[in-house]
């Protein structure tokens, strides 16, 4: 009897386990995100004074890397020990500046590195002198007692993974019900693989009656699959399932998560921002000003382009959309509603948000996907969790002031300061 | 509940005269389905149908989403981002309407008209016709290529056949003919004078104006020999006379009078003095509405009027009276003549006739007051007229002689505006040379037989001299959308010069503008590029870049927020010469006292103007400002006429008369208007255009033919004309009898007088009795509990301190935007309306549709008629409390006439809110009612529960509808939408939203610039439009802004919101109308 009760637990827990997998996946989706976005690092804090070099660093990368490495020949020499080439820091300041009025202004040094790389640097007019003095100070520190370790800028979950809709609020409690119930479950698994592995290793003999019973005796099938609770339970879980699946097919209509598109020039996110680690700003201009990140014009293409791998066919093409004033007809990945408006200047620049937070893995795309979901229940879980870049932005001093006010040391998040409201959106 | 003090007012005729029609639906503010609709309702079956189509379309357009696009820059302008605005300084002028504007362009292309704050004659201003201006460029009808005989060519062949018939009437002898309107631009001016000595002495250039000051032009000349008009400023005007001059709407520069007549009305507690209006008119016209005291006279008395009021003066100050017989009234002549004395030297006498003589007496009688200099100049001239119609006349006879060699039109089209359109039609065709430079089909460019489209204004280069000394630019905002070319490049061309258009402009700046120059700029590409960035020069004014922080250029919004102090009159006056001979004789014979027929007034709207932006739907549902309807011109009769015809305008329902005048005939339906004289009618410009657009073709009848000439001008009264009933029923589009306010007391109103004694005069204060006697009805509410304290809007409660509830965290942690109409300074333009429009993607709905009360315009002015009759004055001269209501019945014969701008309340109790099933409509953090069209499935329960009935509802998908033929149904007209708001689908509410994207616009440039936001960087599309800054917008949570200090000064005074009693709290605020009288 004892063992009879046992066999059916087992089967009933597997039945269960089953049905369990079929409606969970959205959860243990969603749960993953959350997890992922926990462990995602903080938006990179400025590095605001500590020393030339460190700020250097930055200016460096963010203007000089594409054209310039400290050891290597890029487009432009290397830097390594430039400022010993120059006769002192102003004429090499100066030159940073408005590169071609030294050029032109016939100084022999600047003279030579025209001949040899037959171009002229852009000018850097827009750099304070407190940047160029950094830069200076970075490659002086370059030079002198290279950064062996190079340090990895990884950013963001590494695998893509459907993405949660849900808000955060119930989830919690339903995960953590999921997972004592999986315990159980599996604690009785043991339990009765334990069991049977037993009864399997005695001997036929060694059995007493009612096991012998048990072993020979058939299950009577017919009275579980009659019981109406069985049948209602069986039609209960049908209907759940193609309900789900309905729903959920209906949902997913319009989210092109994972859209990835052939474009008409393979440009490969992974070569540029990856492993040459180009800043995104640098081609996307507009990311800091208003609300198109803007796809680069032709003409920052060829900023490198026109030195750098001009024989590639895909390089040629931009020459010829140039040559023929004909634009490149790239295909539009990110699409949202006409009723919805997104700022990408509100998020990058005063929000400082990472690009990776939305675009995903970016640095590691060779063709650009779709990496999020962009529906409305996504922007607002996102609204729900960030908290507001307050810090050194006069505008949000009086918010949060009266936030501390009413909450405490609670942080201030975009939901505190209306980010769920619909006019921030929609109008 | 109490109501004090209350003027009843009466939204139109028909509500004055409680007929069964406009009672019955005097409470529905969406009309009933029509008949023809009701036969178009779907049964079950359709239903169904469609349904299962419906399904199954969107299974099928779900599978595979349309691939989209990104085509960026090959080579991206440096000052150019995508998405982001930018602005170029310009100006905009059409028939004496000068504006210098700033365009806003997205994605390059001009979206937007504002004004330049930098100008010191509009100083921001716009007016209807400004704002709509911006919609001309992407009409669907413009020409797209040079024409001959009405098929294309090309301006290489063009150019050929022009130079020779050119060279032909050159040989000939016989004079080329360059008519245009008044043409302000100097360098325009210059390149004609340079096309005209390439052809020698043959070219003569004619300037008219369809709406002619041909008769203040000569008698100035004849005053202080030149011929220009005098500069006004009604800012240093204590006392305003106007002879029938609509300075407010149309007559002349009104954007920029309106700006200098609205600083003498701002009243408040520190500034208790106002100038007063005495206005004298036949018809009711704007500055009617807003006068202190309206007399209407006959027409054919303007003389008298003009003469009664002179000698008056003339009596008090001893100057010699004229000699004419006296006008049958004399109401408030005296009176205004003794104020007029008492205030010489601030006061100002205005006329709007087109009679020399009468303008001659008129300037002498300013003369005789020591205005000159002071209030009226002929040092500082405006220049923005200049036609002349005498020279017209020659022109026209000419013509008509077959003696012009040839022709050519440019930015004018006389064979619609002109009363001898129809001899010029005729003449064209015997011209060996006839050419218009249209950039839009026309009367007279259909009579031509080559077309040289120019250029729309906003593809132009130019510059403007509207006043003496001052000066501005017109500068591209988008390369040409057509196979155009300027005119001026045309005639250059043709005269052989080379240079483009922009060239000679900039060299005619160099040699003659920029010597002028106390700005100190070095060379001449500064003088140049500043002057373009700031779009105005003025040789008097401070150089507005040592005002403003940094001059950073390609940053217009940084420096045009600093408003320089305006010169107005500057230098000394030149001698004048007052020879009065022949003027009381000309007056004598010209005028007369009569009581038969009736006389004509042929008068300019102050949306359409004179009839060239007739092809705007803009314009053509702009509502006129007094009687409120839209999409044609009518007969305005006087209800005395109104009585002998046996006509009542109900809902729109009227008949159309014969009007006959000189031997003419014409159709034309009848609108009641009170306050008219009742010897007089009137009938509008601008209509009837029979060469043009879809949207303007054929709408309304052309009065043009009816002006007859008086003295070698055009006389704009006919007299005599007779009206009789035609039979014919018609549908005028007339929209004051919607959205009722249930006879509330809206507008509260007070005089000078009282309001110095005591600043809370005029308004309701209701209140509810209750067992502890009388309480303010704002003690009550629907929402009773300390949310509702948070929310409100007044000032001292904001503090906190005065209302216990008021304590408690703050529901406005970051802003409380909010607005306040001052009733005094607005004057019912209407710029408000069409920026709106302009700014909110606000459709445009046709004729049909406004007579199925279904406009959609987010901000619309009520315009109200008081009777004389008032609660007050029945208790002071003891009437019965029924004699009362009927005298209260009774029009009187200058109604008081107040204008209200009314948008969405904002509601902090807002009513809507509370009933949308679906959560479309809710409250923000930073108080706005906020309309969420995505959410909303159009129940219109929030439209019924609305009190200020604001909210309009999509019946109809109207883009891309035929049946919606405007410009939203083109792909051309469509460029005009604001990128950065939703074009709304069918069956979704919509209203006022504050311009939520300025609002988030504005904030984003602060928080990039690590700031708050300045006072005054955010401002709403209709504050930003209106001429008279009566619209204050900002936010109440700054206690440094216009706006807290303007609601802190008038919160126990003349602060009102509306319908207080059910407790609402707007965020919207008013502030009462003062009339000046005694």
């Amino acid at each position: 009897m004892n063992q009879r009760l046992t066999s059916q637990i087992v089967r009933f827990s597997f039945s269960f386990l089953f049905c369990l997998g079929l409606l969970t996946p959205r959860f243990s989706h969603a749960d993953s995100t959350a997890v992922a976005a926990a462990g995602a690092p903080a938006p990179a804090v400025a590095a605001a004074g500590g020393g030339d070099a460190v700020g250097g660093e930055a200016v460096f990368k963010a203007n000089c890397k594409q054209c310039h490495a400290i050891n290597d020949v890029v487009v432009g020499p290397a830097l390594k020990d430039a400022h010993k080439r120059w006769p002192s820091k102003e004429k090499m300041a100066g030159f940073i500046k408005y590169p071609q009025k030294v050029i032109d202004g016939g100084n022999a040094y600047a003279k030579g590195l025209y001949d040899k790389y037959k171009q002229y640097m852009p000018n850097h007019d827009f750099l304070t002198d407190g940047d160029i003095d950094n830069v200076i100070a970075y490659i002086v520190k370059e030079s002198e007692n290279p950064t062996v370790a190079k340090e990895e800028t990884k950013v963001g979950p590494s695998s893509p993974e459907k993405g949660s809709d849900e808000g955060s609020g119930l989830l919690a409690p339903v995960i953590a019900i999921l997972l004592v119930t999986l315990s159980v479950v599996i604690v009785l698994l043991l339990v009765v693989i334990n069991l049977v592995s037993k009864i399997l290793g005695q001997k036929r003999e060694d059995l007493n009656e009612s096991d012998i019973d048990q072993l020979e005796g058939d299950i009577n099938w017919s009275i579980l699959f009659n019981h109406p609770l069985f049948k209602g339970v069986v039609a209960f879980v049908f209907v759940v399932m193609i309900g789900k699946v309905v729903f959920d097919k209906f949902y997913s209509i319009g989210i092109q998560q994972g859209y990835a598109p052939d474009q008409p020039i393979a440009f490969s996110h992974k070569l540029h921002a990856g492993m040459y680690e180009i800043d995104c700003n640098y081609c996307h201009t507009g990311v800091n000003k208003g609300k198109s990140a803007t796809i680069p014009a032709a003409n920052v293409c060829m900023n490198c382009h026109n030195v750098i791998k001009t024989e590639s066919p895909q390089i040629k093409k931009i020459w010829n959309a140039v040559e023929n004033n004909q634009p490149i007809k790239w295909v539009r990945i990110h699409n949202l509603p006409d009723l919805a408006y997104f700022n990408h200047a509100q998020h990058v620049k005063v929000g400082g948000i990472e690009c990776e937070k939305c675009h995903g893995p970016i640095k590691e795309m060779e063709v650009v996907q779709q990496h999020s979901p962009l529906t409305m229940g996504w922007c607002i879980n996102c609204h729900r969790e960030t908290v507001v870049k307050t810090e050194g932005n006069a505008y949000y001093d009086k918010m949060v002031e009266i936030h501390q006010a009413n909450h405490g040391t609670k942080k201030l998040k975009v939901e505190d300061i209306g980010g769920l409201e619909c006019s921030k959106c929609h109008y | 509940m109490s109501n004090n003090n209350q003027t009843i007012y009466w939204r139109g005729y028909e509500e004055l005269t409680n007929d069964l029609e406009f009672v019955k639906n005097a409470d529905q503010e969406f009309n009933l389905p029509s008949d023809e609709e009701k036969s178009s309702f779907s049964d079950r079956r359709d239903f169904l149908k469609v349904l299962g189509f419906g399904v199954a379309a969107v299974s099928l357009a779900a599978c595979e989403a349309p691939v989209k696009h990104a085509i960026p820059f090959l080579n991206k302008p440096e000052e150019y981002d995508p998405g982001v605005a930018n602005y170029y300084a310009s100006t905009f002028f059409d028939g004496g309407d000068y504006a210098s504007i700033l365009v806003k362009t997205r994605d390059g292309r001009p979206v937007k008209v504002e004004g330049n704050k930098l100008s010191s004659i509009t100083n921001g201003g716009t007016s209807v016709k400004t704002q709509a201006s911006v919609l001309g460029l992407y009409d669907n009808n413009r020409y797209q290529n040079p024409k001959k005989g009405g098929a294309n060519t090309t301006w290489e062949a063009l150019d050929q056949e022009v130079k020779q018939g050119l060279e032909a009437a050159k040989l000939a002898g016989q004079p080329i003919y360059l008519v245009s309107g008044s043409n302000i631009s100097p360098s325009s001016n210059a390149a004609i004078a340079s096309f005209a000595s390439a052809f020698g002495s043959t070219v003569k250039h004619i300037q008219y104006d369809a709406f002619s000051s041909h008769g203040l032009l000569e008698a100035s000349k004849e005053v202080s020999g030149n011929r220009v008009l005098p500069g006004y400023d009604f800012s240093q005007a204590k006392v305003v006379v106007s002879l029938g001059a609509d300075f407010l709407g149309s007559w002349l520069s009104s954007t920029e009078y309106s700006r200098q007549f609205a600083k003498t009305r701002r009243v408040s507690p520190t500034n208790k003095q106002m100038s007063r209006l005495f206005v004298f008119e036949s018809l009711m016209s704007m500055t009617g509405a807003n006068a202190d005291y309206r007399t209407n006279i006959r027409p054919s008395e303007k003389g008298l009027v003009a003469a009664a009021l002179y000698n008056e003066v003339a009596k008090l100050v001893g100057g010699t009276p004229v000699e004419t017989s006296a006008p049958s009234t004399n109401r408030y002549i005296k009176q205004a003549a003794e104020q007029l004395v008492a205030h010489r030297g601030a006061g100002l006498v205005v006329d709007g006739s087109n009679d020399k003589n009468v303008q001659k007496l008129v300037l002498q009688l300013n003369h005789l007051l020591g205005n000159f200099g002071k209030t009226i100049s002929f040092a500082s001239p405006a220049l923005i007229k200049r036609g002349s119609d005498s020279d017209m006349n020659q022109f026209v006879d000419a013509l008509n002689a077959g003696q012009a060699g040839a022709v050519l039109f440019m930015n004018c089209n006389p064979v619609y505006d002109h009363p001898r359109g129809g001899e010029i039609k005729a003449g064209i065709s015997k011209a060996g040379l006839s050419l218009s430079f249209a950039y839009a089909p026309d009367e007279t460019a259909a009579s031509c037989k080559l077309i040289a489209p120019n250029h729309y204004f906003l593809e132009s280069w130019g510059d403007a001299e509207p006043k003496k000394n001052c000066y501005s630019l017109v500068q591209p905002a988008i390369s040409p959308i057509y196979k155009t070319r300027q005119a001026e490049e045309s005639l250059l061309t043709w005269a052989g010069q080379t240079t483009s258009y922009y060239e000679f402009v900039k060299s005619y700046w160099k040699s003659n503008l920029y010597p002028l120059q106390k700005y100190g700029y070095g060379n001449f590409k500064d003088f140049w590029n500043y002057s373009l960035h700031d779009g105005v020069f003025e040789v008097n004014g401070a150089n507005p870049r040592t005002i403003a922080s940094a001059p950073s250029a390609g940053d217009s919004t940084a420096v045009a927020s600093v408003a320089p102090a305006p010169v107005i009159i500057s230098g000394p006056e030149p001698a004048m010469n007052f020879d009065m001979s022949g003027v009381s004789a000309g007056i004598s014979t010209d005028y007369k006292v009569s009581n038969s027929g009736f006389d004509l007034v042929v008068y300019e709207k102050v949306g359409m103007g004179t009839g060239a932006q007739a092809n705007n739907p803009w314009l053509q549902e702009f509502p006129d400002p007094v009687t409120r309807a839209c999409w044609e011109n009518y007969l305005v009769i006087p209800v005395a006429l109104a009585k002998t015809l046996g006509l009542k305008v109900t809902e729109g329902k009227t008949i159309k008369v014969n009007l006959k005048a000189g031997g003419k005939s014409i159709a034309v339906p009848a609108l009641v208007q009170p306050g008219q004289n009742s010897g007089t009618v009137g009938l509008a410009i601008g209509y009837g255009r029979t060469e043009t657009g879809k949207t303007g073709k054929d709408v309304g009848v052309n009065a043009y033919p009816l002006v007859k000439f008086l003295n070698g001008a055009l006389n704009f009264t006919v007299n005599g004309v007779s009206v009789e009933a035609n039979g014919a029923e018609h549908l005028v589009a007339h929209v004051q009898t919607h959205h009722t306010v249930m006879g509330r007391p809206v507008i509260q109103e007070t005089t000078l007088e009282k309001y110095s004694k005591n600043a809370a005069d005029g308004r309701f204060f209701p209140k509810i009795t209750t067992v502890n006697g009388e309480e303010p009805a704002s003690a009550f509410s629907l929402w009773f509990n300390d949310e509702e304290a948070r929310m409100n809007n007044k000032p001292e409660e904001l503090e906190g301190t005065t209302n216990e509830r008021a304590k408690g965290p703050n529901k406005r942690p970051n802003h409380q935007w909010s607005m306040v109409v001052d009733l005094n300074t607005c004057f019912g333009c209407g710029a408000c309306v069409v920026a709106c429009q302009s700014e909110n993607n606000v459709p445009v709905v046709g004729k049909q549709e406004v007579l199925n009360r279904r406009e959609m315009h987010w901000i619309r002015i009520d315009r109200y008629y008081s009777s004389d009759m008032s609660k007050e004055k029945a208790k002071k001269e003891s009437v019965g409390m029924l004699d009362m209501y009927d005298a209260m019945e009774v029009a009187s014969d200058d109604p008081e006439v107040v204008f209200q701008p009314l948008m969405c309340q904002h509601c902090n109790n807002a009513p809507c809110e509370t009933v949308c099933p679906v959560l479309a409509t809710t409250h923000s953090t930073e108080g706005l009612n906020q309309m969420t069209y995505n959410r909303c499935i159009g129940t219109r329960y929030c439209a019924n529960n609305c009190p200020y009935k604001v909210r309009r509802f999509n019946w109809f998908s109207y883009p891309e509808n035929k049946e919606f033929d405007y410009n939203v149904n083109n792909n051309l007209g469509k460029m005009v939408l604001n990128p950065d708001v939703t074009v709304r689908a069918r069956g979704v509410m919509e209203k006022c939203s504050m311009c939520v994207q300025r609002i988030q616009e504005g904030k984003l440039y602060a928080k990039k610039e690590g700031r708050r936001p300045v006072d005054g960087e955010i401002i709403t599309a209709c504050a930003q439009a209106c001429p008279t800054e009566a619209i204050t917008f900002g936010d109440l949570s700054n206690k440094e802004s216009k706006l807290y200090k303007l609601l802190s000064e008038h919160k126990d005074g003349r602060a009102y919101t509306l319908l207080e009693e059910i407790n609402t709290r707007p965020s919207v605020v008013y502030l009462t109308k003062i009339r000046n009288k005694a």
